[in-house]
């Protein structure tokens, strides 16, 4: 018998109230209150909403959320790597504390990561540097936050990856730099992809972390989700509209980007 | 060598020394201190009312997930589809958009601007806030478990003329149920530590609709370390405990 033919079997037992449910739940709490801001950014036309989007400030927002992805996604992809690395392969002591604090980020509230950068990093940190109120201040913030992606993602294709082939390379006198490079590296790729594509996502709309050291000045450390912010309190919700409106389809964009990234993986390997 | 020395000062100078320092910072000047903050009357409230919406939130997710994983994994449904691709959505999406979203659906004229009570900048939003962020954790742990362990037994006891809900409870459930711990662990920390959604919509009065987080931005931008450092301490012990609870989870997971 076939899975369709068990599944036609058995469907008459298995109403779809399940399916129902779960839909009209997502609706209420998802759907509809998306839609209200895509019907809020629309609600001028699409001349409008770029009028309203596109406006120095806005873009001066952006262009930096943007750059200090950037800069986070490459630094969690070196950083990440050798913090799974680490994790995987090598041996000390500690080493199954340091794998618990990997997850800390994930668990500790954004305003409190926020605050502890500040009273290390800031006016009263004491170790010589003030990231108060700068892009620098900004950046650890996001870094900080984004920490558990990569090696929460590259960690358990590390641990499965099989050293067979690392020894023949070796054994044909391949150093350690091709080693990881041309055996290693193509394994983790997919996996770096993925988390190197959720920090992305996050440190485009992180909003807690930053709020405090970034002091929110625009055109210097206004980041979108900050614009975001202060353009409801200031009682503009059509232009926080627009913005936000860009900000979802950048999310959209990068779900869309892992499920290709995983079906690509799929289809190359194994 | 590098590898290790370089990621883990890494982990260090961005991580390990900041949480340290916060908890150095609150207990510095000794116990008394730390314990006249954190047993100010607003920050008792903010603790509380966090406490509340989570005792709301976390069944109502854990229900869900549990429902809209078995839709996506064993029926074949329209619209579960859409289903499948808005349930990862509040990972990737910013907070302050969700909050943007219910402000302007419960605030004035919104879509449902008026219900007859209120919703925004009071506890329904801050719950509608809470559960949006933190929706999709037990969905994405439940459903890789139940791809993996198939339909087969499910199958012999629907045969067997169990019902559906016998089915369920007998075979299904046992077989998720450390992945809904797992999910629930989560969901909890989230909802625990959500701001910038909940920072939207409820209009931050201390004593009246302030959660923790929010009681330690409104302190220290009034310039009282002492209270935004005390409650960032309980907050970041909510989130150890958090961890702890996830490796025994795990370690349950693996033994059974």
């Amino acid at each position: 018998m076939s899975a369709q033919a068990v599944e036609r079997l058995y469907a008459p037992r298995r109403p779809p109230l399940a399916g129902g449910v779960a839909l009209g739940y997502l609706s209420v709490i998802v759907l509809i209150p998306l839609a209200a801001v895509v019907a809020k950014a629309a609600n001028g036309g699409w001349h409008h909403f770029w009028q309203v989007a596109w406006n120095p400030e806005a873009r001066a927002a952006l262009g930096l959320t943007f750059e200090l992805a950037g800069g986070v996604v490459a630094i969690n992809a070196v950083t990440g790597t050798a913090l799974a690395w680490t994790l995987v392969r090598d041996d000390f002591h500690g080493k199954r504390l340091v794998n618990a604090l990997i997850d800390l980020p994930f668990a500790l509230p954004t305003i409190v990561a926020g605050l502890t950068l500040l009273a290390l990093y800031g006016p009263t940190g004491g170790v010589g540097v003030n990231v108060a109120f700068t892009r620098w201040g900004v950046l650890m913030a996001l870094l900080f936050v984004t920490l558990p992606f990569v090696v929460r993602t590259v960690q358990p294709v590390l641990i499965e990856l099989d050293r067979d082939m690392e020894e023949a390379a070796a054994s044909l006198g391949a150093n350690r730099v091709t080693i990881f490079r041309r055996i290693v590296f193509p394994h983790l790729l997919p996996a770096l992809l993925s988390g190197i594509a959720l920090a992305f996502a996050r440190a485009i709309g992180e909003f807690g972390a930053v709020v405090l050291i970034a002091g929110n000045i625009p055109f210097k450390t206004e980041v979108a989700s900050l614009y975001v912010f202060q353009h409801i309190n200031s009682d503009d919700p059509a232009g926080a509209s627009a913005l936000a409106v860009l900000m979802l389809v950048i999310s959209f964009a990068v779900l869309l980007g892992i499920g290709a990234v995983r079906r690509w993986a799929v289809r190359h390997d194994r | 060598m590098i590898a290790r020395y370089g990621s883990l000062a890494y982990l260090t100078a961005i991580l390990v020394a900041p949480v340290s320092l916060i908890f150095w910072r609150a207990f510095e000047h000794g116990f008394h201190p730390f314990w006249a903050a954190i047993s100010n009357p607003n920050a008792v409230h903010a603790l509380k009312l966090t406490l509340e919406i989570t005792v709301v939130v976390v069944p109502l997710n854990t229900a869900f997930g549990i429902l809209c994983a078995v839709a996506i994994v064993r029926h074949r449904i329209p619209g579960m589809g859409l289903v499948n691709a808005f349930v990862d959505l509040p990972l990737a999406l910013s907070p302050v958009v969700v909050g943007l979203a219910l402000y302007l659906l419960y605030g004035r004229g919104g879509w449902f601007g008026d219900l007859g009570f209120q919703v925004l900048f009071a506890l329904p939003a801050m719950v509608l806030a809470t559960t949006f962020v933190s929706l999709p954790f037990v969905v994405r742990e439940v459903v890789p478990v139940l791809r993996e362990i198939g339909t087969q037994q499910e199958e012999a006891a629907a045969t067997l003329g169990a019902s559906s809900f016998t089915t369920f409870r007998r075979i299904t459930f046992p077989a998720i149920r450390w992945a809904v711990a797992y999910g629930v662990v989560l969901t909890s920390a989230r909802s625990l530590g959500e701001f910038g959604a909940v920072s939207i919509v409820s209009g931050g009065i201390a004593g009246r609709t302030q959660t923790l987080t929010q009681y330690v931005q409104a302190s220290y931008e009034n310039f009282d370390q002492t209270g935004a450092y005390a409650a960032s301490v309980l907050l970041a012990a909510l989130a150890v405990a958090t961890l702890f609870l996830m490796t025994v989870v795990k370690r349950g997971d693996r033994s059974s």
